[in-house]
């Protein structure tokens, strides 16, 4: 016997004690599906027979099956079954799940159970027990239907059993495995020219008098319900549409006008209201033939289709993520209407719930139902009813191309009860807690399941809420850098072959080194005007353009020079015809912003400076008050000595410092003071510039960015080819003449901006900083005596690991971003950079 | 790092046997992060000098000491090598531990007699004003000098430092100058380099003894010694007045500031009374100071705390003390992590929510996102919300015109600005907004503080 059941189904096996249906289960079926009640006994209590604790253990099954269906699997309820009660709960749980229940039920012979039963030594139940659950079960067999079972199978022999033949079936709306490409029309409402306008122009070959449509090989059309009411050609894009759907050619879902012509054509009472009034009209010119081929067809409509491997879902008011694949009266109510709670507005019109605000799944939802001046994307879903019928427009999206096609209606047919307004509770830009919150892991390309940790989450939460950017502009952050391996050199902490050995056994062939400018970080979102930074990046401000730090907080305090500098990178990008040349109106830089002053005026003045301050001062007087000593004894004394000389060298190391945190500070008077050195140009419209080398990321900011305002400066840099050793040379004894006349240090960057070995992603960049320098990160003195031999043990594997994950977030958010993924989307990896910078790692690497 | 001790009269060599450290052999203590050396700049029958100077390790200093696992207590780039601090006052009980004592064997009668002695204290870092040198040092018997420099002479702007060479002369016994200095070296860096407990009152008391207890700064010198620790204070006050009134140091506010806020608070409980809801969340919780008012209400039986601060939320806990309250008080209040600008299910389904002096942390950008999460999607019956009144501001002497009330205030309000932004949001999400005004008013400036409490429309 074949017994057919959905594929996504609660089974419930119903037979007396002993009628095998433990064996049946594991027969046909996976041993995770099969959730039986003495299992459940026995994890609760140790005893598989402990009929005391029988609630308790239905309790558990019932959440665990809870938590499968959640995740769309089949699941198997091994339990008696026989009575009424027993079964509610697998009605109620179908329900809850929005699937279909099956009962399989083993009536087997009573006496044949009885001696199971006794050759088992576990179970000594009288023989009333099963006798009176062979009654139950007797009395239920014919009302298992009407309970509410989708399929009743009955097996009733041992030989039935062991033959009975599971074939599972695709639910319905399970369209999977069609890959498309589709074009999917809105709300047609009887605009039958508009239609066929809308076809011919996606090259559909439309005969419109016959009312037929061919589309172009390989594409079908999806219509989205709705077919008819208020518009003037009802029965035309009946016939069309239902010769289409016939011929292979479209797919059709229900609407609620189409729900509702179905019950006028079975002869239910309805009200002629909505414009089913106009089709009425129509109807009646109709032969019966006709009528009955289109009541046959509304009645196959089903709520909404799952395409393309799952990744889009078509329905008429939409479908949020918990009910797409599934079946029940609740989804199809939520197809039809959308999520309503009964509640109207000032027209009349039922309240619909902003379920797209909300919506976070994978598949992208496309609907109609509610007139919308223009179709938009928000959350990856969109409804592209535009309203035709109200004098707006058909729409129709074209899958995989998400490109929009449009027909103006011709005029308005039937007046709106409201305005066509935007569904502004429906849009993408509000963030939720569950977005942010908990332990998470994000994939991206270039690092799978990134974790980002609870509690890294929580001070990020922090961080972001008191202290970031509106995150709208929030489309990026900077990853933190690695320093070089540790040098084995006696003077050096940090030299240049750390970094070119660290690139070459990665299998790095060119690495370009680049100065390091001594200021701090800033990322740049510039737009070409405040218009476009309201459309692109929806901020409200008026602001077209951001500055700001690693930690995603604006770089300035005050609006007033941020405005003036990005006026001035505005102004230089045009002059430069970057705009036109790159085909974008907004443009997003990595960059470094000088003087160091400007944005750590607080830790100079109050860490720096006085370190500098008391330490030269109190290594003055120490020095002095030695000497004095000294010649007070009037004999040579050898602590005296080799104290004035380490107090001496200290002194030096002091003095050392103080010029080495000076030449990064200057005083800012004006806007002209500041520095801007752009070193990556990281994204335009629709695109990021990851795929570049380092070397064109230098020379087309030198083409753009630098050199026509003195604020924008380039950034030095060389390229070393790591297979030549006078190369590596070169790069060495750069960064020496470098450092010495007071640079920071460099960056070496591997030659593609995306570097990776085996697959494995490689450092993007490690910095290899300054001897002179490190005196302000290490302390003035971590050059003397044997400091530096103990400053050595550090180790870089959190820091790089960091670098690595931070990077993978950063590189994917702007991929996000370009590709114009939802809000929430790009903010969740920028979220995950800031909560790993909450990681414990040492602040001096 | 230096500490001199010039002894001027005759004989002055004889300040070696006080200090039990020969002046023609330079030697060396240890210390915990270094060591100190003793040697003696001037020697002579008429002039005698000791120093003591300090040399730490500024590794240890800032990765612990080897062997460790605490990790260091300070930057790398840190002053402390340099300067004489709380690892100063150590030095010195251990190098001149004796002389502290007031021991001094056969020279008893001049170590109980006063001298003429100076003392220089190289790179005193004085946090706070520096006139109290003076206001502190002088009452003891001292003339009192000091210099201090520019932070960095290159960069004038940035200030004088905070750094003194401070130089005492008087007549006073060794034993007392060694304690002075001991006890007042950390009141004025304010920063110890060990954890302060109970062994600081004693250590204070027993250095202080004779001369703390009738010091006129009395409660300046005790409550910086003691890292402003309240109970320790207080503790160090009790045993300090013996016979007299404990004088309890000045408070850190005002008192117009603490009844501002119980009065705003109890403001914002009646409204919230008034409004019949039998649950209220309060977002932007802080240390749970409105909750803790609520919990006592009856007709509260659903109470929830939210605030982005953990800190904040663990203090509230605290304070609340939801870790041992019994089950019906946990079921009654919950507290939670999040955020006004992301949309929060945990915040649905509250007939009243308060947001008590939160709004103004927000940037003005994101008070857009703030608006909807609140009065379109947790929407609320009432709201009882609070802010600043900018206007009032010019009633406090201390803040600057362009000043907000608080470093964190992103704006704040005039009356007019609260008004029509209230009155939007009403009209925007379907509320009616009653705005009153909280604490004492001005006829010009109108109160301190602002409310708004929005009903929603049927």
């Amino acid at each position: 016997m074949r017994l057919e059941i959905p594929e996504l189904a609660v089974i419930a096996l119903v037979g007396v004690s002993g009628s095998g249906k433990s064996t049946f289960a594991k027969t046909h079926f996976k041993e995770t599906e099969v959730l039986s009640s003495d299992f459940f006994r026995a994890l609760i209590s140790d005893d598989e027979n402990n009929q005391s604790v029988t609630s308790a253990a239905f309790e558990t099954l019932y959440y665990v099956a809870n938590k499968r269906l959640s995740l769309g699997l089949l699941t198997v309820i091994d339990a008696t079954n026989v009575q009424k009660e027993a079964r509610e709960g697998v009605l109620k749980l179908a329900k809850a799940q929005n699937c279909h229940a099956v009962a399989i039920v083993l009536d087997m012979p009573e006496s044949l159970c009885r001696t199971r039963n006794e050759t088992r030594s576990d179970r000594n139940f009288g023989d009333h027990v099963i006798r009176r659950q062979s009654a139950a079960l007797r009395r239920s067999i014919k009302h298992l239907q009407k309970e509410g079972f989708r399929h009743v199978y009955v097996l009733q022999s041992p030989t039935e059993a062991a033959a009975a033949e599971i074939v599972r079936t695709p639910l319905w709306n399970n369209k999977k495995d069609e890959r498309g490409p589709f074009d999917i029309i809105g709300d047609v409402h009887g605009c039958y020219d508009e239609l066929c306008a809308l076809l011919t122009k996606m090259g559909y070959a439309v005969d419109k008098a016959a009312c037929t449509a061919a589309p172009p090989p390989g594409r079908k059309a999806v219509f989205l319900g709705d077919l008819c009411d208020r518009g003037p050609h009802n029965m035309q894009v009946l016939r069309l549409v239902m010769d289409m759907a016939q011929s292979g050619h479209a797919y059709c879902v229900a609407g609620n006008h189409d729900v509702k012509l179905l019950k006028k054509l079975s002869g239910k009472q309805v009200q002629l209201s909505h414009g089913l009034e106009t089709t009425t009209q129509e109807l009646a010119a109709e032969s019966d033939e006709f009528l009955e081929m289109v009541q046959a067809f509304l009645r196959g409509l089903i709520s909404h289709y799952v395409f393309d491997n799952g990744n889009l879902v078509v329905a008429h008011a939409g479908l949020k993520e918990a009910y797409q694949g599934r079946g029940s009266a609740r989804v199809r109510d939520f197809c039809l209407f959308g999520d309503t709670n009964g509640e109207t507005d000032a027209y009349g019109l039922p309240v619909r719930l902003p379920w797209a605000s909300e919506y976070r799944g994978k598949a992208l939802v496309v609907y109609g139902h509610t007139p919308t001046p223009e179709a938009a994307f928000s959350n990856n879903t969109i409804c592209i009813d535009t309203g035709c019928v109200f004098g707006g427009k058909l729409t129709a999206l074209r899958y995989p191309e998400k490109a929009l096609v449009e027909v103006l209606a011709a005029r308005e047919y039937y007046a709106p009860a409201k305005p066509l307004l935007a569904d502004t509770a429906n849009t993408d830009d509000m963030l939720s807690i569950e977005d942010v919150m908990g332990q998470k892991y994000l994939s991206t390309p270039l690092r799978r399941a990134i974790k980002i940790r609870e509690e890294n989450a929580a001070a990020a939460l922090e961080a972001i809420s008191r202290f970031a950017a509106d995150p709208h502009w929030l489309v990026y952050l900077p990853p933190t850098m690695s320093p070089c391996e540790t040098s084995t050199l006696p003077d050096y902490l940090e030299y240049p072959t750390g970094a070119f050995a660290y690139y070459k056994a990665s299998g790095v062939g060119k690495v370009v080194c680049e100065q390091k400018h001594m200021g701090s970080r800033a990322v740049i979102v510039l737009c070409k005007d405040e218009a476009v930074a309201a459309k692109r990046f929806a901020v409200s401000d008026g602001s077209f353009g951001i500055i700001y730090t690693r930690m995603g907080r604006h770089f300035f305090e005050e609006k007033e020079t941020e405005t003036q500098l990005l006026s001035r990178l505005r102004a230089a990008l045009t002059r430069a015809h970057f705009w036109e040349d790159f085909a974008t109106d907004w443009v997003c830089i990595d960059a470094e912003l000088m003087p160091w002053s400007a944005k750590a005026q607080k830790l100079l003045v109050e860490q720096y400076a006085p370190v500098g301050r008391a330490g030269r001062d109190g290594l003055t007087a120490a020095a002095a008050a030695i000497q004095n000593a000294a010649s007070a004894l009037g004999a040579p004394n050898e602590l005296l000595s080799s104290l004035l000389a380490e107090t001496e060298s200290r002194k030096d190391a002091l003095a050392r410092y103080a010029d080495a945190y000076r030449a990064y500070c200057w005083t800012v008077n004006s806007v002209e003071d500041y520095r801007i050195a752009p070193f990556h140009l990281l994204a335009t419209e629709g695109k990021t510039w990851a795929d570049q080398t380092h070397l064109w990321h230098m020379d087309t900011i030198k083409n753009y960015m630098t050199g026509s305002d003195p604020i924008f400066v380039a950034t030095k840099h060389i390229l070393v080819d790591l297979a030549d050793e006078n190369s590596v040379q070169a790069g060495i004894d750069w960064w020496l003449k470098l450092t010495e006349s007071g640079g920071e240090g460099m960056v070496v960057k591997p030659y593609d901006f995306i570097a990776t070995k085996n697959g494995e992603l490689l450092q993007p960049a490690v910095k290899c900083r300054g001897r002179e320098y490190l005196r302000i990160i290490y302390g003035p003195e971590y050059t003397l005596g044997d400091n530096l031999q103990r400053l050595k043990k550090r180790s870089l594997t959190r820091k790089r690991n960091l670098a690595l994950n931070e990077f993978a977030l950063g590189m994917e958010s702007l991929q996000r971003f370009v590709k114009g993924d939802p809000l929430y989307r790009v903010h969740e990896c920028v979220f995950g950079v800031l909560a790993m910078e909450s990681e414990p790692v040492d602040p001096r690497l | 790092m230096l500490l001199t001790i010039t002894y001027t009269g005759q004989n002055t060599q004889n300040l070696g046997f006080l200090l039990y450290k020969n002046p023609a052999r330079p030697q060396t203590v240890t210390l915990s992060y270094g060591k100190a050396y003793i040697f003696y700049p001037e020697i002579s029958d008429t002039r005698t000098t000791a120093a003591l100077l300090l040399s730490l390790d500024p590794i240890d200093l800032a990765r612990g000491k080897a062997g460790s696992t605490g990790g260091g207590l300070f930057d790398y780039v840190n002053d402390r090598p340099y300067v004489s601090s709380s690892f100063m006052s150590t030095a010195i009980s251990k190098a001149f531990g004796t002389a502290m004592s007031g021991r001094a064997d056969e020279h008893q009668a001049l170590s109980d007699s006063t001298l003429d002695l100076t003392a220089v204290i190289s790179m005193l870092p004085c946090v706070g004003e520096k006139e109290k040198l003076s206001a502190v040092f002088a009452p003891l018997g001292y003339e009192v000098q000091y210099d201090a420099a520019l932070s960095d002479e290159k960069f004038p702007a940035w200030g004088e430092s905070r750094y003194v060479n401070l130089t005492l002369h008087g007549k006073v016994r060794l034993r007392d100058l060694l304690r002075h200095i001991f006890v007042l070296i950390p009141v004025f860096d304010r920063q110890k380099h060990y954890w302060v407990g109970e062994d600081e009152v004693k250590k204070l008391l027993s250095h202080g003894e004779g001369w703390l207890e009738n010091h006129p700064e009395k409660a300046y010198i005790t409550g910086r010694y003691l890292g402003r620790r309240k109970s320790l204070v207080s503790m160090a006050f009790a045993q300090l007045a013996g016979h007299e009134d404990a004088e309890e140091p000045a408070k850190e506010s005002s008192e117009t500031r603490v009844t501002l806020n119980m009065q705003r608070l109890n403001r914002v409980l009646a409204a919230l009374k008034s409004s019949g809801a039998s649950s209220v969340v309060d977002l932007g919780c802080g240390e749970g100071r409105l909750l803790s008012l609520l919990i006592k209400e009856r007709q509260f039986s659903r109470i929830a705390g939210m605030d982005v601060s953990h800190v904040a939320l663990k203090r509230a806990s605290d304070r609340l003390r939801l870790e041992s309250a019994g089950e019906s008080y946990r079921e009654r209040i919950a507290l939670f992590q999040g955020s006004l600008t992301y949309k929060d299910s945990r915040i649905s389904g509250f007939e009243a929510a308060s947001v008590v002096e939160v709004v103004e942390h927000l940037d003005p950008a994101r008070l857009s996102a703030f608006e909807r999460v609140l009065f379109a999607f947790a929407k609320p019956k009432t709201i009882v919300l609070t802010t600043p009144n900018k206007e009032y501001n010019a009633n406090y002497a201390f803040l600057h015109p362009k000043d907000l009330r608080h470093g964190d205030h992103r704006f704040e309000w005039t009356r007019a600005e609260f008004r029509n932004w209230a009155n939007r949001i009403a009209a925007d999400y379907g509320y009616r907004v009653e705005i009153s005004e909280i604490g004492e008013a001005d006829e010009i400036h109108g109160a301190p503080t602002q409310m708004g409490v929005f009903q929603l429309c049927d």
